[in-house]
C-alpha cells in the first residue's frame, strides 16, 4: 500500500534523471514513449503503489517539478 | 484517499521555469535558498543581487526585489544595498568565476569589513555560461576549453579554496562548505543556509555557504555521473564542513 | 547668510550633505582626498553612511547598489579612478539609476600627474563605458558655483534617473574661497522612487528588478530609444553657460570652462586695458554641450579661440557647433601645466596680427 504519491509537472521536466537515481524504491524512470512541450523525455512513476513518500525525488529535482503528498487516515 | 502535501515548490522562487541545463545543481541551490528565505519569513523584504554567469538571470527566479551586478561586483553592490537598507535581508548568488576570479577583491573586502550579508557561492570548478573555460577553482589536470591538456600548476597555479581563504579574515563570521549530491547532503546544506541567514538576521556579520556543484554540459558527463564526479574529485580537494563559526563572539563592539 | 572660507574639496563634501546625500562610497586618490576624509567624519555625524571601499571599482558598485535601493548616493575620484569606474557608470546609466560623481581632474594618461588638468573631457562627456549613454556633466569655475551645483545635482540625478558628474580640475579642489554654503538652490522635483529594489516587494505588490541586461535585440533597442528620449530632454533643458563681455564688439571669443575660464577672465581684463575686446562663452555644463551659447554671436566676431588644459578635446565640440561659421583656433597646456594670463594674451595678439600660431 502506497504511503503517498507524487505529482509531476511533466512539461517542466527536463529529463535529467537525477530523481530516477535517488528513488530508494526504484519506481521512477524516464517515459521514453513521449516527449514533453520542451522536447525532453519526462519522468514517470512505474509502480505508484510502492511509493514511500520519502520526498527524495522532489528534493533532488532542480526544477521543482515534483510535489509529494502523503496519504493520511480519514 | 485524503492527502497532505509534504513537499511542494517553494514560494521563495517565482513560477518562472529555470533556464539552467538539465540536472544542473543551480536548480537545487536556488530551491534551497528560496525555501530558507520563505520559511524564515524573509522573502518578502529581501533584496538579492544577481551576478554574471549561468545564474545571470536569477533576478527572474528569486521571488523578491533583485538587482543585477556586474561580473564579480555583487559583494560591493550588496554592501551598498545593505548599508542603506540594513533591516532588509541582502544576499548575493555567485559562481566561482564571478566570485573567485574577477570578484576576488570584492568578496575578500566584504568579508573583511564584516558586511552583514549572506553569500551563496556555487562552485563547479568551471566557467559554465561562457562555454567551459578554466576557473580559479578548476582542479589540477582538469581539462577545460582554456586548459585543453589539463590545468598545469606551473602556468595556472593550484586551485583556490575560497572557504579556507575567507576563514583567515577576522571579519568573516560564518563559512561552511556543503554539497547537494544526495538528499542527506541537501538537508545538511539547507541547515547551513538557515544558519547563514540567521547570522544576518541576528546582525552577526558576514556569512557564506559554498556549494560544491556540477556542470554536466561543460564537464561532458551526464547529470548523475557529474554528481559522482563531484563527490570523487571535488570534495576531496574542497572538503565539506564548517570553516569558520564566530557566532559566539561579541558582535556589538565598534 | 554668512560666508566661510572653505577648501574646494571640503566645500563639495559639505554641499553633498546639504543636498541630501544618504551615502558616500569612495577611495583615496590625489587631489580629492579631502572629500572622503571630510565625509568619513561628517557623514557619521549626520547619521549617514560612509564607506572607504577597496577600490574605485568597488566604490562605484556600492553606489550602484545603494542607488538601486533608492538612496541618494555620491562617489568621488580623480581621472585614473574615474577610468576605473567606467564599467559601473555604464551599468548605472543602463539601469537608469541616479547618482552623483565628483571628478577632481589631474594630468594623464595613465598615472599621469597630480596637477590640474582638463584632459578627461572626452571621457566625461562621451562616456568611457560601453554603450549609447550620456552623462549630465557640470564644469563649474569657482567654489560657490560648485557648491550650488553639487547641492542641486542629487535632485537632478533623481529626476533624470541618470548619473550626474561634477568635473572640477585639481585647482578648484585644492583652493580656498569664501562660500555661502546655505545659499538656497532650486531642486528639480521628481516623484517617489517606486522603481527601486528597496525590499518592499510585498507592500508594493510586485517585485522590482534593477537590470541592464536585455538579451532580445529589439528590447535593447527600445530601451536605448527610451534612454535617448531622456538625453534629448537633457539637451533641451540642461544647457548651462555664461556669456562674458559680449557687448563691446569683440572679434575673438574664448571658449573655456573651469579654472581655464578664470584665467581667461584675467586675460579679458588685461586685453581690455589695452583696448582689445575679447568675449567668452563659458560652458557651465559640458554634457550636454551648450549649443545655444553659440547662436546669435555679435557681428564683430570672426574667431573662436578654445582654451583648454588639454590638447584639444572640447575643441571638437566647438568644431561641431561652429559648423564652419567662424575661424577656429586653440590654445592648450597639458600634463598639469596651468597657463599664465600672459600666454593667452599673447595668443590673442598673435591671432589679431594675422593667422593662427
Amino acid at each position: 500500500m502506497a504511503k503517498g504519491r507524487i505529482l509531476i509537472e511533466k512539461d517542466r521536466c527536463k529529463g535529467c534523471n537525477l530523481c530516477v537515481y535517488q528513488c530508494p524504491v526504484n519506481i521512477l524512470k524516464l517515459d521514453t514513449s513521449t516527449t514533453n512541450k520542451k522536447g525532453y523525455t519526462p519522468v514517470m512513476v512505474t509502480e505508484p503503489e510502492k511509493c514511500i513518500a520519502c520526498t527524495f525525488c522532489a528534493m533532488i529535482c532542480p526544477d521543482s517539478v515534483i510535489t509529494v503528498e502523503r496519504y493520511v487516515k480519514e | 484517499m485524503k492527502t497532505k502535501t509534504i513537499y511542494e515548490p517553494t514560494e521563495g522562487l517565482t513560477e518562472r521555469e529555470l533556464t539552467y541545463c538539465p540536472g544542473c545543481t543551480h536548480g537545487i541551490i536556488h530551491k534551497l535558498t528560496g525555501e530558507v528565505l520563505a520559511e524564515k519569513g524573509l522573502i518578502d523584504e529581501a533584496i538579492g543581487v544577481a551576478s554574471v554567469g549561468c545564474s545571470v538571470m536569477s533576478y527572474e527566479f528569486f521571488n523578491c526585489d533583485m538587482q543585477q551586478a556586474a561580473h564579480g561586483r555583487a559583494p560591493a553592490v550588496a554592501t551598498g544595498i545593505k548599508r542603506v537598507r540594513e533591516d532588509h535581508t541582502v544576499f548575493t548568488y555567485q559562481g566561482d568565476g564571478d566570485l573567485a576570479s574577477i570578484g576576488l577583491a570584492e568578496i575578500v573586502h566584504a568579508a573583511h569589513r564584516g558586511e552583514n550579508i549572506t553569500v551563496v557561492f556555487v562552485n563547479n570548478a568551471i566557467y559554465g555560461m561562457t562555454g567551459g573555460q578554466m576557473a580559479p577553482t578548476t582542479l589540477l589536470g582538469q581539462k577545460t576549453t582554456t586548459s585543453p591538456t589539463g590545468r598545469q600548476k606551473k602556468a595556472a597555479g593550484e586551485p583556490l579554496r575560497m572557504s579556507e581563504l575567507l576563514a583567515t579574515i577576522p571579519g568573516a563570521t560564518y563559512l561552511e562548505r556543503v554539497s547537494v549530491h544526495d538528499p542527506k547532503h541537501i538537508r545538511k546544506a539547507k541547515k547551513a543556509l538557515e544558519k547563514a541567514f540567521d547570522v544576518q538576521t541576528k546582525k552577526q556579520g558576514f556569512s557564506m555557504i559554498e556549494f560544491i556543484s556540477t556542470c554536466p554540459v561543460n564537464w561532458g558527463i551526464n547529470p548523475n555521473d557529474s554528481l559522482k564526479w563531484a563527490v570523487d574529485n571535488l570534495i576531496p580537494y574542497y572538503p565539506l564542513g564548517v570553516y569558520k563559526d564566530a557566532t559566539e563572539g561579541d558582535h556589538n563592539e565598534k | 547668510m554668512a560666508k566661510m572660507l572653505m577648501k574646494g574639496n571640503e566645500a563639495m563634501a559639505l554641499a553633498a550633505i546639504k543636498g541630501g546625500c544618504d551615502a558616500f562610497f569612495g577611495y583615496p586618490i590625489t587631489p580629492q582626498n579631502e572629500i572622503p576624509e571630510y565625509l568619513s567624519f561628517h557623514m557619521e555625524e549626520n547619521d549617514r553612511i560612509f564607506v572607504q571601499a577597496e577600490s574605485e571599482v568597488a566604490a562605484i558598485n556600492m553606489v550602484y547598489g545603494a542607488a538601486g535601493s533608492g538612496a541618494r548616493v555620491l562617489t568621488s575620484s580623480s581621472s585614473p579612478g574615474i577610468a576605473l569606474k567606467q564599467e559601473g557608470i555604464s551599468y548605472l546609466a543602463g539601469s537608469e539609476l541616479p547618482c552623483v560623481i565628483i571628478n577632481v581632474m589631474r594630468g594623464g594618461p595613465g598615472l599621469g600627474g597630480i596637477q590640474p588638468s582638463q584632459a578627461d573631457y572626452n571621457q566625461i562627456t562621451r562616456g568611457g563605458g560601453n554603450g549609447d549613454y550620456k552623462l549630465l556633466t557640470f564644469a563649474p569655475e569657482n567654489i560657490q558655483e560648485t557648491v550650488d551645483i553639487v547641492k542641486r545635482s542629487f535632485s537632478l540625478a533623481d529626476y533624470y534617473r541618470n548619473p550626474v558628474m561634477i568635473a572640477v580640475d585639481g585647482l578648484l579642489g585644492q583652493m580656498m574661497e569664501p562660500v555661502d554654503i546655505d545659499k538656497p538652490v532650486e531642486e528639480k522635483e521628481s516623484g517617489p522612487k517606486d522603481w527601486a529594489a528597496d525590499g518592499f516587494a510585498k507592500k508594493r505588490g510586485h517585485r522590482n528588478k534593477i537590470v541592464s541586461l536585455h538579451l532580445d535585440p529589439q528590447d535593447l533597442e527600445n530601451h536605448n530609444l527610451k534612454l535617448q528620449k531622456k538625453y534629448d530632454e537633457m539637451r533641451e533643458n540642461e544647457q548651462h553657460y555664461e556669456l562674458i563681455n559680449m557687448d563691446d564688439n569683440p572679434e575673438i571669443i574664448f571658449v573655456a570652462y573651469g579654472s581655464m575660464a578664470r584665467i581667461a577672465r584675467s586675460a579679458i581684463d588685461t586685453l581690455k586695458e589695452e583696448g582689445i575686446e575679447v568675449g567668452m562663452i563659458r560652458p557651465i555644463a559640458i554634457s550636454p554641450f551648450p549649443q545655444k551659447a553659440f547662436e546669435n554671436l555679435p557681428d564683430s566676431v570672426h574667431t573662436l579661440l578654445t582654451l583648454e588644459m588639454s590638447l584639444g578635446q572640447m575643441l571638437q565640440d566647438v568644431q561641431i557647433v561652429n559648423n564652419g561659421r567662424y575661424t577656429l583656433d586653440f590654445y592648450g597646456r597639458t600634463g598639469g601645466m596651468v597657463p599664465g594670463t600672459e600666454e593667452i594674451v599673447d595668443k590673442v595678439k598673435a591671432i589679431l596680427k594675422g593667422g593662427k600660431q
